[in-house]
């Protein structure tokens, strides 16, 4: 097997991956290698071929397959080495990782690591929604590739289970490629599709397509044998059922991290985010490995996971110079109907000042919360929150990072009241 | 004058396709005729892919003999084909103290059925083997024999095989009618009618119904639906062996078992239907599952989910294999197949030859039977993308297509241009295991949906609608 070398190795050629490889090369890292198991570089965004990329890391508004050029138009110009249709398959050793490609087998070795494998959408057979499997059911990522990338046909008639910022993705394709929506529908009892989403919902679904928007709703069941006929619908408030007629349903968000080359990996997982457990610095359980962007805790905006990359790079650039690996961290723990804290951990060495905001998500809609941070029975923190949205990146203030004992147990976050 | 085959099998499931392929080591004529677009479409599968020994099967029936020849015979065509399989063996957990006093029985009649290396094991053992499974197990059963098979791959290296070796195959020819006369059997499809001196009824579901055909009311297949979850890969490592609860009358139960592919199967139900196409998984069944699979291996239920499924066994009134020789109509009946068909095929298609021959068919071996060898999509074996020399020969072997179950474009194209050619995005699926992995599809089924339409002249269009399925017209 051939063994290549290189400073930093970075898996994914998504805006996180990319966007950290310019960056590394940028403060005059060497020799940066991202790779990606696609025939193109760009990630996710190769494929969303509507508006809303790049304003704030290009200050101009991009399709997603323009802001994915861009991005790699940058790496080349910066002499990232770009090695796309090569799959990462395992680890070799702590910092080496083995891949296939048409040109063979082999490993890379690296100095450092970054992981930014992105996510998925968790398809209707891992969400349990009993019937046949006829044709017809998508997820956002897998209509997109139908209609945008291979040009297939889709249905006349579509339902979208889930109301937030995907969802509205999933709902341009579909009107876009000539299909009525009947529905969208959500468990949550308002629709997700806060600012910035909130005008395009108007003016798409109010006033070009009018479509409702069923609440409080669960899907229960598909019917149809070869093709979609229909979804039975449950209100979660009457339990009354119904059929809603369609060929086509298109299941969105309720990401799940593409973690396999993590897990492999056996680096610490965080069990409500369902990726690496990493630090204020993007740091992993493991030493010189670091991840970023959407591989981190399902989906944020291309620009979060870019900035996520963007800083992830000054830390690996910090570690090539010298920089220690932290001896000691905690893992820091959210409860229900907190789903995870972020960073979901804490490292000595880790500097609190710089991290102004710890963000965390939630499973439902609550008012007049108060969250608080626990390290034992010691209160670290506690803010009160008007409102606390699903499907929504809440932040709280960072400041009690600073008073977290490294003697202690995990701190946990948590809602009283 | 229109041809007359020797030998009509209409079915061409596990059994249907063993048979063909058992028939074609001898000088004759064989026709193998299937309603659906492909072999190995109807139960074979949608079932648990365990290649059982036989060992509960109960002493003296014609299902306890076939199992045991079967198992014998298997020993020597799985890995001359390539079939993917993994000698895992099986765990019965006995989890109260009634099931406990079950095993000795259970044991004895292993033993009754050939199968002496059975063992009752300690709690202590159980949980060495499996140090997953929940708290309470009393006791266990340890069988090594029972393995893992692939039942994609078993049918079709039986199809290809009787191919290479003379047999027609005839897809989309959904059978709706047999007439017998002058000495010949006339099998009839909605576009041509099939002429032959020997019929084998080997049609799963619909066994009773080719049966009333030629006249006999001897069983009734009522469909016995069992549904199943598929568990992420990353569930692999929590299971070694395949658990087995203590059987009832009715099932075998629920078991959990890991997959050739490297999953864990958690299933089947067991619940009688009347609609033999009813393949959609319930509320019901899905929920009983998580609470099984709750109660015997905590941890499994913390795992993704990759896919769930259905499949129904043709169980009959009666408690044994319903096969029967009508020798005056040259004709057997293989029928009844409940829930042992993919262990019992190679059994059961050496002793349908010796019915045939008994009915006067003349079995005289060719000079040559020719060998098959089927490309390995189980995780025992090395894969293309793990194989640096194949890469090199073709590049095609390392460019992923699907990379939940590491799918290269070389292997699709194989499976396209195959002896016995996928046609559809299922047929992919079964011969590659594209597009069955966590993502389950979502990422590469458009474009596989276009390789295959280039590379078989096909418009896209006309494959998502082909891939729907032809619905039998019973
Ligand atoms: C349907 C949809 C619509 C969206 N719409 C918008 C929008 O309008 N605006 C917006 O700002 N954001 C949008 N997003 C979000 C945006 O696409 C993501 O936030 C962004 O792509 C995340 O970047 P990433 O680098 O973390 O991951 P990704 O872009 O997902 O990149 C991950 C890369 O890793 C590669 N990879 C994974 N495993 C391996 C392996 N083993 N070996 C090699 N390579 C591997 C993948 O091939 C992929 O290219 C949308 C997302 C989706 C799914
Ligand atoms: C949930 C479940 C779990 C099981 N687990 C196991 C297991 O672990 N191990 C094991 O060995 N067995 C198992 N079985 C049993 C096994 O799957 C069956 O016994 C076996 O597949 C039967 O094969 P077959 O060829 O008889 O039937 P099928 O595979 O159903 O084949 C019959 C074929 O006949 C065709 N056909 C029907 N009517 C016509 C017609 N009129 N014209 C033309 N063609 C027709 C059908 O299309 C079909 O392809 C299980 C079954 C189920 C349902």
């Amino acid at each position: 097997m051939s063994i290549a070398q290189t400073d930093v190795l970075i898996v994914g050629a998504g805006p996180a991956g990319l966007a950290s490889a310019i960056q590394l090369k940028r403060q005059g890292v060497t020799r940066v290698t991202v790779v990606d198991r696609e025939p193109e570089a760009g990630g996710m965004p190769r494929l969303c071929h509507h508006t809303g990329f790049g304003v704030w890391d290009f200050h101009r508004l991009y399709t997603g397959p323009q802001y994915a050029r861009r991005y790699v138009a940058l790496a080349r110009e910066l002499g990232v080495e770009l090695l796309t249709e090569t799959t990462i398959t395992g680890w070799r050793s702590e910092r080496a990782l083995t891949f296939t490609s048409p040109g063979g087998l082999g490993a890379i070795e690296a100095r450092a690591i970054l992981l930014a494998t992105g996510v998925r959408e968790r398809p209707r057979a891992a969400r349990l929604i009993p019937g046949y499997r006829p044709r017809g059911v998508f997820t956002t990522g897998s209509l997109q590739r139908f209609v945008d990338e291979e040009h297939l046909p889709v249905g006349k008639r579509a339902v979208i289970v889930g109301a937030e910022g995907v969802s509205l993705s999933a709902f341009m394709t579909l009107t876009g490629a000539g299909v009525a929506v009947a529905a969208m529908i959500t468990e949550f009892p308002r629709d997700q599709l806060y600012l910035p989403y909130a005008p395009a919902k108007w003016w798409l679904m109010d006033v070009r397509h009018p479509t409702p928007i069923r609440t409080a709703t669960r899907i229960t069941r598909i019917l149809g044998r070869k093709r979609v006929e229909g979804v039975e619908v449950e209100s979660l408030s009457t339990g009354q059922r119904q059929v809603i007629p369609c060929d086509t349903v298109v299941f969105t968000g309720d990401w799940i991290p593409e973690h396999e080359v993590a897990r492999k990996g056996e680096l610490a997982m965080d069990a409500g985010a369902k990726g690496p457990r990493v630090d204020g610095q993007f740091r992993t359980s493991a030493p010189g490995v670091f991840a970023a962007g959407n591989l981190l805790r399902g989906a944020e905006t291309a620009a979060t996971s870019a900035m996520e990359g963007r800083f992830a790079a000054g830390h690996i650039a910090d570690f090539l110079a010298g920089r220690a690996w932290p001896r000691r961290r905690l893992p820091i723990l959210a409860q229900s109907p907190i789903i995870w804290a972020f960073p979901n951990a804490i490292s000595v060495s880790d500097d609190p000042t710089r991290l102004k905001r710890v963000s965390f998500r939630v499973e439902k809609f609550i008012d007049d919360a108060v969250v608080q941070v626990r390290q034992g029975r010691k209160v670290l923190h506690e803010q009160r929150f008007s409102h606390l949205l699903p499907n929504e990146t809440m932040r709280m203030k960072g400041d009690w990072l600073s008073r977290v004992d490294f003697g202690g147990d995990p701190p946990q976050v948590i809602l009283t009241g | 004058m229109q041809k007359i085959y020797d030998v009509a099998i209409i079915g061409a499931g596990a059994v249907g396709t063993a048979i063909a392929r058992e028939l074609s080591r001898y000088r004759l004529n064989t026709v193998l005729l299937e309603a659906k677009p492909d072999v190995g479409m109807g139960t074979t599968k949608a079932n648990t892919a365990i290649w059982h020994t036989g060992f509960d099967a109960k002493p003296g029936t014609l299902e306890a003999q076939l199992l045991r020849r079967s198992y014998a015979l298997m020993q020597d065509y799985v890995p001359e084909a390539g079939v993917p399989t993994e000698p895992l063996g099986g765990l019965l957990v006995a989890w109260n103290e009634d099931q406990r006093q079950a095993l000795p029985a259970l044991r004895d009649r292993a033993h009754a059925n050939g199968v002496t290396d059975v063992r009752i094991i300690s709690p202590e053992e159980v949980y060495r083997l499996e140090p997953n499974l929940n708290q309470g197990a009393r006791g266990g059963l340890f069988v090594p024999g029972e393995s893992l098979i692939c039942p994609f791959t078993l049918p079709l290296a039986f199809a290809t095989q009787a191919l290479l070796n003379g047999v027609s195959l005839k897809l989309n020819f959904p059978v709706h009618s047999v007439k017998q006369q002058d000495g010949v059997t006339l099998v009839e499809g909605p576009e041509e009618t099939v002429r032959a001196r020997y019929l084998v009824n080997a049609a799963g579901l619909y066994s009773d119904e080719i049966d009333h055909m030629l006249g006999h009311h001897d069983f009734t297949v009522t469909p016995r639906r069992g549904e199943l979850i598929v568990y992420d890969k990353f569930a692999r490592s929590l299971v070694n062996h395949i658990i087995l609860p203590v059987p009832t009358a009715k099932t075998k139960g629920v078991l959990i078992s890991p997959t050739v592919y490297g999953n864990v199967l958690l299933g089947p139900t067991a619940e009688d239907l009347e609609d033999k196409t009813n393949t959609a998984t319930s509320e019901a069944g899905l929920t009983m599952l998580l609470e099984k699979g709750r109660a015997i291996l905590p941890r499994l239920l913390d795992e993704e989910v990759t896919a769930t499924y259905a499949g129904l066994r043709a169980a009959t009134e009666h408690k044994d294999y319903q096969i029967r020789l009508h020798a005056e109509q040259r004709y057997v009946c293989v029928g009844g197949i409940r829930s042992t068909g993919v262990s019992a095929a190679m059994g059961i298609a050496e002793y349908v030859g010796e019915l045939l021959a008994e009915a006067g068919l003349t079995l005289t071996p060719k000079p040559e039977f020719k060998t098959i060898r089927m490309p390995n999509i189980g995780e025992a074996g090395p894969r293309p993308y793990q194989q640096p020399e194949l890469i090199a020969q073709n590049p095609d072997y390392g460019r992923m297509v699907c990379h939940c179950e590491k799918v290269s474009l070389g292997e699709i194209l194989d499976a396209i241009h195959s002896p016995l050619p996928a046609r559809t995005l299922d047929g992919l699926r079964r011969r590659t295991r594209a597009m069955q992995g966590r993502c389950q599809s979502f990422n590469c089924q458009a474009h596989i949906t276009a390789i295959l339409a280039k590379e078989t002249g096909q418009s896209p269009r006309f494959l998502l609608s082909l891939d729907a399925g032809k619905e039998l017209p019973l």
